[in-house]
């Protein structure tokens, strides 16, 4: 105790608090945030983060595109999880259209939901690796992420933002590579991820870096507006995949895991089981794939197959008002939400029937838990401050929207 | 619990502090109050034993520039896990005298969000503890979600209405 005070005094500048400037392009922050520190020494006295770096105007951009324009936007957000951010939209609008869709496209989704919350967590998880300073397990996690994107490729040709489905269901059927991929994945990936897994779980140095490093209670989490794993790391069980089913969730047997203690280790471990959870849903999902049609039958929103527009009036008519944004959207007022890879993903949709949204406002979880930021690194090492925001999986893309 | 039973609650608990209610399309309930009142409606859904609305689930500001005297609206969301049920609140202000008082003392969440819609449509959340913008540059001198302010150039058509069976009477353009 004795030896870090007295390096606490040779840092502080004769007892002065130093301002650090942390950001907003700092390799340990994985993202353009700011953060304007006071410093006694080593120890954080006060925080005061900046934010909008990367901020596009989503809000804006989208009262001004046709709703199947909009997709692309939302791929921006959470770019880690796109797949989430697009589907989440997709059913949005189905809930103002009235669209049922067919239970083999649900099923579909849910599969290409819980492959992006998994890429998810294996990028936030294997980050915080890196940030105690195991950078091994990263590297091998990174290629299991890759074959992630491979599958995406195969069902929408795109690897990052994915851009993935369709108003009414998904673009085109899983093809035979896709389920080839997914099963092979299935196959080794558990074997890979326990191995990564034993790598850090029980790992001194991991578990002395992230225990107590970062907490936050219940209440305050709650109050802060906290969802998603960092919300379940404080012991609240709250879940939209299971509070408001969507796509068929009700179907599958998964457990929501939470932690005691909300600090970093706990982010991490609630991650953690929550990747092996996904493993299951998929695994359901694909044993119970149901027969059936890919997309809803829906000509006013959902494309035309591309022969029948070139050889049939009536194709011709409906691609030609969707590609041109005319589609029948009723008035209305609604809110959809999805369990994104860092919380509840809400989309606040207000149709005035026009052939843009009148408003589009995102629930951008990371947005809203950030705030806690300063407030959770109080008092704590600088060190555990960059830890901290690591385990918080805070995505700029979505931050900034 | 059921929507009715909300109402009535809160119709029992503070008569006459809500001035609207209405189920909206997508069946949650929607209440509307006055900015005098709104301080005292959400720490009511917030702290009564029965409501226990106690998550702030989102916070944005809406801008309709033909609802004379009534341009911005501040819309709450709120959560209650337990019941698992939400409602969204509602209050109108007047674009010329765009005052409101903050939620922040009831939800540090609020907060930022409180700042973004300040940031967007200069809505003013007296007693927030630090109101400045904080996704756009500090020096923009518009407040960008508003309707008024086009995305492009105003002056360009790039779609007329009329060909498109569009008269007006099927949703507003602004583009």
């Amino acid at each position: 105790m004795q030896v870090q005070s007295y390096f606490s005094q040779l840092d502080s500048l004769d007892g002065e608090l130093a301002t650090l400037n942390l950001g907003p392009t700092h390799p340990a922050t994985h993202g353009i945030f700011q953060n304007v520190l006071k410093m006694n020494g080593e120890k954080i006295v006060s925080a005061e983060p900046t934010i909008g770096y990367i901020h596009r105007a989503f809000e804006k951009l989208a009262e001004h595109r046709p709703f199947n324009q909009i997709t692309p936007i939302t791929d921006r957000l959470n770019y880690c999880s796109s797949p989430i951010n697009n589907i989440g939209w997709h059913m949005t609008v189905e809930k103002l259209a009235k669209i049922e869709i067919p239970k083999r496209a649900q099923y579909m989704r849910v599969i290409m939901m819980e492959l992006a919350r998994l890429a998810d967590h294996l990028v936030c998880n294997s980050v915080i690796g890196v940030d105690t300073g195991a950078l091994t397990g990263f590297t091998y996690m990174f290629q299991e992420r890759e074959r992630i994107y491979d599958m995406y490729e195969e069902v929408c040709g795109t690897r990052l933002t994915t851009n993935v489905g369709r108003i009414g269901g998904m673009e085109r059927d899983f093809s035979p590579a896709f389920h080839k991929k997914l099963q092979d994945f299935l196959k080794t990936f558990p074997a890979k991820f326990e191995e990564f897994n034993s790598l850090l779980e029980r790992n001194r140095i991991f578990m002395d870096r992230t225990i107590g490093a970062g907490p936050i209670d219940a209440e305050r989490a709650m109050a802060y507006g906290f969802t998603g794993p960092n919300l379940r790391a404080c012991g609240v069980d709250y879940d939209v995949r299971v509070m408001q089913p969507y796509s068929s969730y009700e179907d599958f047997d998964f457990i929501i895991p939470v932690g005691t203690q909300g600090d970093t280790y706990d982010r991490f471990m609630v991650r953690q089981e929550e990747i092996r959870q996904s493993l299951r849903i998929i695994n359901q999902a694909c044993e119970n794939l149901p027969e059936g049609e890919y997309h809803a039958d829906v000509p006013d929103y959902y494309l035309p197959p591309k022969d029948d527009v070139y050889t049939k009036m009536e194709a011709l008519i409906y691609h030609f008002k969707i590609v041109m944004g005319e589609v029948p959207i009723p008035k209305g007022e609604v809110y959809h939400a999805v369990e994104g890879g860092n919380g509840e993903l809400g989309f606040y949709l207000i149709s005035d029937g026009g052939r843009q949204p009148y408003r589009l406002h995102f629930r951008r979880p990371c947005f809203i838990y950030y705030q806690a930021y300063p407030e959770m690194i109080k008092g704590s090492m600088l060190s555990d401050a960059i830890l901290t925001m690591s385990s918080m999986n805070v995505i700029a893309g979505e931050l900034d929207a | 619990m059921t929507h009715e039973l909300v109402r009535a609650r809160i119709d029992q608990q503070h008569p006459g502090l809500l001035t609207a209610h209405e189920i909206a399309y997508d069946g949650m309930l929607t209440v509307e109050t006055t900015r005098d009142r709104i301080l005292e409606l959400l720490d009511f859904l917030r702290s009564d034993d029965e409501l226990q609305f106690h998550f702030l689930t989102t916070l944005c500001g809406i801008h309709d520039p033909e609802n004379t005297g009534r341009e911005l609206t501040v819309m709450y969301q709120l959560h209650n896990w337990q019941k698992n049920i939400r409602i969204r609140v509602k209050v109108f202000i007047p674009v010329a005298d765009p005052h409101i008082p903050s939620a922040t003392a009831l939800w540090p969440a609020a907060n930022w969000m409180e700042r973004e819609t300040y940031d967007f449509y200069g809505i003013l959340f007296d007693g927030h503890p630090n109101l400045t913008r904080i996704l756009n540059v500090e020096d923009l001198d518009v407040f960008p979600l508003r309707k008024e302010y086009k995305l492009e150039d105003g002056t360009r058509t790039d779609k007329d209405d009329r060909f498109f069976g569009r008269d007006g009477n099927t949703g507003r353009s602004f583009d």
